[in-house]
C-alpha cells in the first residue's frame, strides 16, 4: 500500500483537500472559476466576491470508483451558503444520481447561512436536504467530511447529519448555533466563546464521535481523510431501496435521540458525558485511533 | 373539539376547519386533525414563536412518525403549522447535538412525503432560520399567512456582524429581496408559494392545496418571479453541463 | 470595490503550457488569482477587483515588478483582492506562477 505523507485537512484550501481526497489528476470541475459565477448579491452590497463562491463542485475517482465531490471553502466568507454556492451544491447532488456516482463525499466547512444573501440561502440549505434525500433514495451514500476552520454549523450542520457516515477530525467541530451566537444573546456564563477547552468539549470532534453522531474519528490528515472516506464507501453495500428513511428506522432513531435527551439536566459539558462513562483526563490524551477502538469496543 | 390551544391559533383552526378540528396543545407543540371538505387532515405545529429544541423537535418528529405509522396506505395530508422564532439557543443543547433532532425531523418529514401524504405548511406568526428548516420549509407547499414574519436574522443584528451600515441595508432592501425580513420577498424567491390575506376563505383555499406534486419547484418558481433569478439556472447548468 | 486594468510587456514562457489555474482564498487580508491564456504573447493582461480604495499606484507598482521578474507574456491575471498588502498580493502572485510552472 502507497504511505502518503501528512497534509492538514484543517490547513488546505477546499481545492487542494478536493485534490487530495481523489485519485491523482482525476478531478473534473463543473462551473469552475474561469466560468466567473460569483455572487451578485456579495457585489450588491460592496463586498469582495470569488470565482467559485466560495464552493468547488465536481467529479473524479476515488479508488477508481466514480464520485461527486463537493468542497467548501471555509475561508471565503465562513463557507457560508449563498444563492450560487448553494445551487451549486444541489446542481452536484442530483448530477450525483445522473451519473450513478459510487458516493457523494461532501466536505462540509459553513457556519452556515451567508447573511449577505440570508434569504437565498436559507432557502438553498433546504433545497439541499431535499437533493440530499433524492441522493440517498438513489441508493447513493452522501459522506459528510468535516474538520475545517469553521466546522458545519447553522442549516449545514443539520445537512452533515442527514449524510449516510460523517468523518470528522478532534479538530473538527459539528453544532448547530455557533458558541460566539450563543454567547452575544444568552450571555457568557450560558457559553463562554472563548474558552476554547469547553467549546471543544462541546463541539468538537471526539464529543461528536462519543455520542454516535460521528462514524469515525481521524487525525487532521488529508491522505487519512481519503483512507476513511474510501473504506466507508466500500463498507456499504450499493442498493437501491436500502433506505434509512424507513419507518422502522426511523422509530429507532427516534428512541435513541429519546433516550439521550433524558441525559442528566445538570450536564452541559462533554466532560461529564465522559465521566459518566467512566472515561476520565485520559479521553483528551487518546489518539483518534485508540478512541475510536476504545469506543466501538464499549458499543459492542 | 380542540384542547388547550391558545387563543390565535384556536382561532386559526375555527377559520381553517370550519367544519370541525380536534387539536391538543402540549408544550408549544400542536397536533390533531381539521376536517376539511374531503376528510380530515393531520395537523402538526407549534406556537407561541416556539423556540425549537430537541424535547420539542422530538415532539414534532414522535407526531409525524405516529401519522406515517397510523395512516399506513392510506395517506392524508399534513398540515404543519409554523410559529417558531428559530433554535433553541443553549449550550446544553448544543452538546446533545440539537442539528441532530433537526436533521432527524427532517427525515421523518420527507418520509411521510414518501410515503404518499400531502405536507402544506402554514405560517402563522415566525418562521426563523433553524426552526423554520426542520420541518417548515420542507412541506410540498408553503403558505404565509398575514402578519408573517419569515427572516434570517433582522436587520440591525446583521448590520452589526457584515458591518454595512444598517442605513444602507434597508435602503438596499427596497431593491432586493435577497437579504431582509418578509414573507413576500420569500415569496420573491419562490421560497414561500403562497401569501393568504386575511379577505380570503382559508378552509376553501387549504383544500385546493391538499393535491398537488411533491417536486421541489422553488427554484423555479423564484426565477419566474424574478427574486432569484441564478439559482435554478446555476443548478441545471451543474446537472446537465460539460465542465 | 475598486477594480483595475492593467496591460504590462512581459517576455514569453514557451514551456508555460497556458491553462487555467486558480490560486489563493479571498479572505480577509487576502486575495485569489485566476491565471487564464491572454490575448497577447508579448504582454500580460491583470484584472484587479479590490476592497481597498485609492491604492491603484501601489498595485500598478507591485503588478510592473511581478511583469518584470517573471516570464509572464500571453497571460492574463484576474484578482479578487480583500485587501492584501503589496507583500500578500506579490507573494500570492509568486505562488501562482510557480504552480504553474509546476504543473
Amino acid at each position: 500500500m502507497m504511505t502518503n505523507p501528512p497534509q492538514s485537512f484543517r490547513e488546505a484550501s477546499a481545492r487542494l483537500r478536493v485534490q487530495g481526497l481523489l485519485d491523482a489528476g482525476s478531478f473534473t470541475e463543473w462551473l469552475g472559476p474561469a466560468r466567473r459565477i460569483t455572487s451578485p448579491h456579495l457585489a450588491a452590497l460592496d463586498a469582495p466576491v470569488s470565482f467559485d463562491d466560495g464552493v468547488v463542485v465536481g467529479q473524479g475517482l476515488l479508488e477508481a470508483q466514480p464520485v461527486v465531490v463537493i468542497a467548501q471553502e471555509g475561508l471565503f466568507n465562513g463557507g457560508a451558503v449563498g444563492e450560487v454556492h448553494g445551487a451549486k451544491i444541489c446542481g452536484a447532488l442530483l448530477r450525483a444520481i445522473e451519473m450513478r456516482a459510487r458516493a457523494v463525499l461532501l466536505c462540509v466547512d459553513s457556519g452556515g447561512v451567508r447573511l449577505h444573501e440570508a434569504n437565498a440561502g436559507l432557502i438553498a440549505i433546504s433545497e439541499i436536504m431535499r437533493a440530499l434525500f433524492a441522493v440517498q433514495a438513489a441508493g447513493i451514500p452522501v459522506i459528510a467530511l468535516v474538520g475545517g476552520t469553521c466546522g458545519a454549523f447553522g442549516g449545514m450542520g443539520i445537512v452533515t447529519r442527514l449524510c449516510d457516515a460523517l468523518l470528522i477530525s478532534e479538530e473538527g467541530r459539528l453544532g448547530l448555533s455557533g458558541p460566539e451566537v450563543i454567547e452575544t444573546v444568552k450571555g457568557v456564563e450560558e457559553f463562554d466563546s472563548r474558552d476554547r477547552a469547553l467549546v471543544w468539549r462541546i463541539t468538537g470532534g471526539k464529543i461528536r464521535r462519543t455520542l454516535g453522531e460521528a462514524t469515525m474519528l481521524l487525525d487532521d490528515d488529508i491522505p487519512a481523510f481519503r483512507a476513511a472516506a474510501a473504506k466507508t464507501m466500500g463498507d456499504r453495500p450499493r442498493q437501491r431501496g436500502l433506505s434509512p428513511d424507513a419507518l422502522q428506522t426511523l422509530e429507532a432513531a427516534q428512541r435513541r435521540l429519546e433516550a439521550r435527551a433524558t441525559l442528566d439536566p445538570g450536564i452541559r459539558d462533554g466532560q461529564q458525558v465522559w465521566q459518566q462513562m467512566g472515561l476520565g483526563e485520559e479521553v483528551a490524551l487518546m489518539d483518534p485511533a485508540e478512541f475510536n477502538r476504545c469506543l466501538e469496543a464499549r458499543e459492542r | 373539539m380542540s384542547m388547550n390551544v391558545n387563543v390565535s391559533k384556536k382561532a386559526l383552526l375555527d377559520r381553517l376547519f370550519p367544519a370541525g378540528h380536534a387539536v391538543s396543545e402540549v408544550g408549544q407543540v400542536l397536533c390533531g386533525w381539521g376536517q376539511t371538505a374531503t376528510g380530515r387532515v393531520h395537523v402538526i405545529g407549534t406556537t407561541a414563536h416556539a423556540a425549537i429544541d430537541t424535547r420539542i423537535a422530538l415532539a414534532l418528529s414522535a407526531a409525524v412518525l405516529r401519522v406515517v405509522a397510523e395512516d399506513g396506505n392510506h395517506p392524508r395530508p399534513i398540515v404543519f403549522i409554523a410559529d417558531t422564532q428559530g433554535q433553541a439557543l443553549s449550550r446544553r443543547e448544543e452538546l446533545l447535538g440539537l442539528n441532530g433532532y433537526f436533521a432527524h425531523l427532517a427525515r421523518c418529514v420527507n418520509l411521510a412525503r414518501n410515503s404518499g401524504h400531502r405536507l402544506v405548511t402554514l405560517i402563522d406568526g415566525e418562521a426563523v432560520s433553524g426552526g423554520f428548516l426542520a420541518f417548515g420549509l420542507l412541506a410540498d407547499v408553503i403558505v404565509a399567512l398575514p402578519g408573517a414574519e419569515v427572516r434570517v436574522m433582522d436587520l440591525r443584528a446583521m448590520a452589526r456582524i457584515t458591518r454595512i451600515p444598517y442605513e444602507r441595508l434597508t435602503e438596499l432592501a427596497g431593491a432586493s429581496p435577497v437579504f431582509a425580513p418578509g414573507a413576500d420577498n420569500y415569496w420573491r424567491m419562490g421560497g414561500i408559494h403562497a401569501l393568504w390575506t386575511g379577505a380570503e376563505d382559508w378552509a376553501a383555499q387549504l383544500q385546493a392545496l391538499l393535491q398537488g406534486s411533491h417536486e421541489d419547484d422553488r427554484a423555479r418558481l423564484g426565477a419566474e418571479r424574478g427574486g432569484r433569478k441564478l439559482a435554478a439556472s446555476v443548478a441545471q447548468e451543474v446537472l446537465y453541463g460539460h465542465g | 470595490m475598486e477594480t483595475l486594468h492593467l496591460e504590462l510587456p512581459s517576455l514569453q514562457d514557451d514551456t508555460l503550457f497556458p491553462q487555467t489555474l486558480l490560486h489563493g482564498v479571498v479572505s480577509s487580508g487576502n486575495l485569489e488569482v485566476l491565471v487564464e491564456p491572454g490575448p497577447d504573447a508579448a504582454r500580460c493582461v491583470f484584472e484587479v477587483q479590490t476592497a481597498a480604495h485609492g491604492f491603484s499606484e501601489v498595485w500598478q507598482a507591485v503588478l510592473r515588478d511581478f511583469a518584470t521578474r517573471h516570464p509572464v507574456g500571453g497571460l492574463t491575471f484576474s484578482i479578487h483582492d480583500a485587501g492584501a498588502t503589496p507583500a500578500v498580493v506579490s507573494l500570492r502572485l509568486d505562488q501562482a506562477y510557480q504552480s504553474l510552472r509546476s504543473s
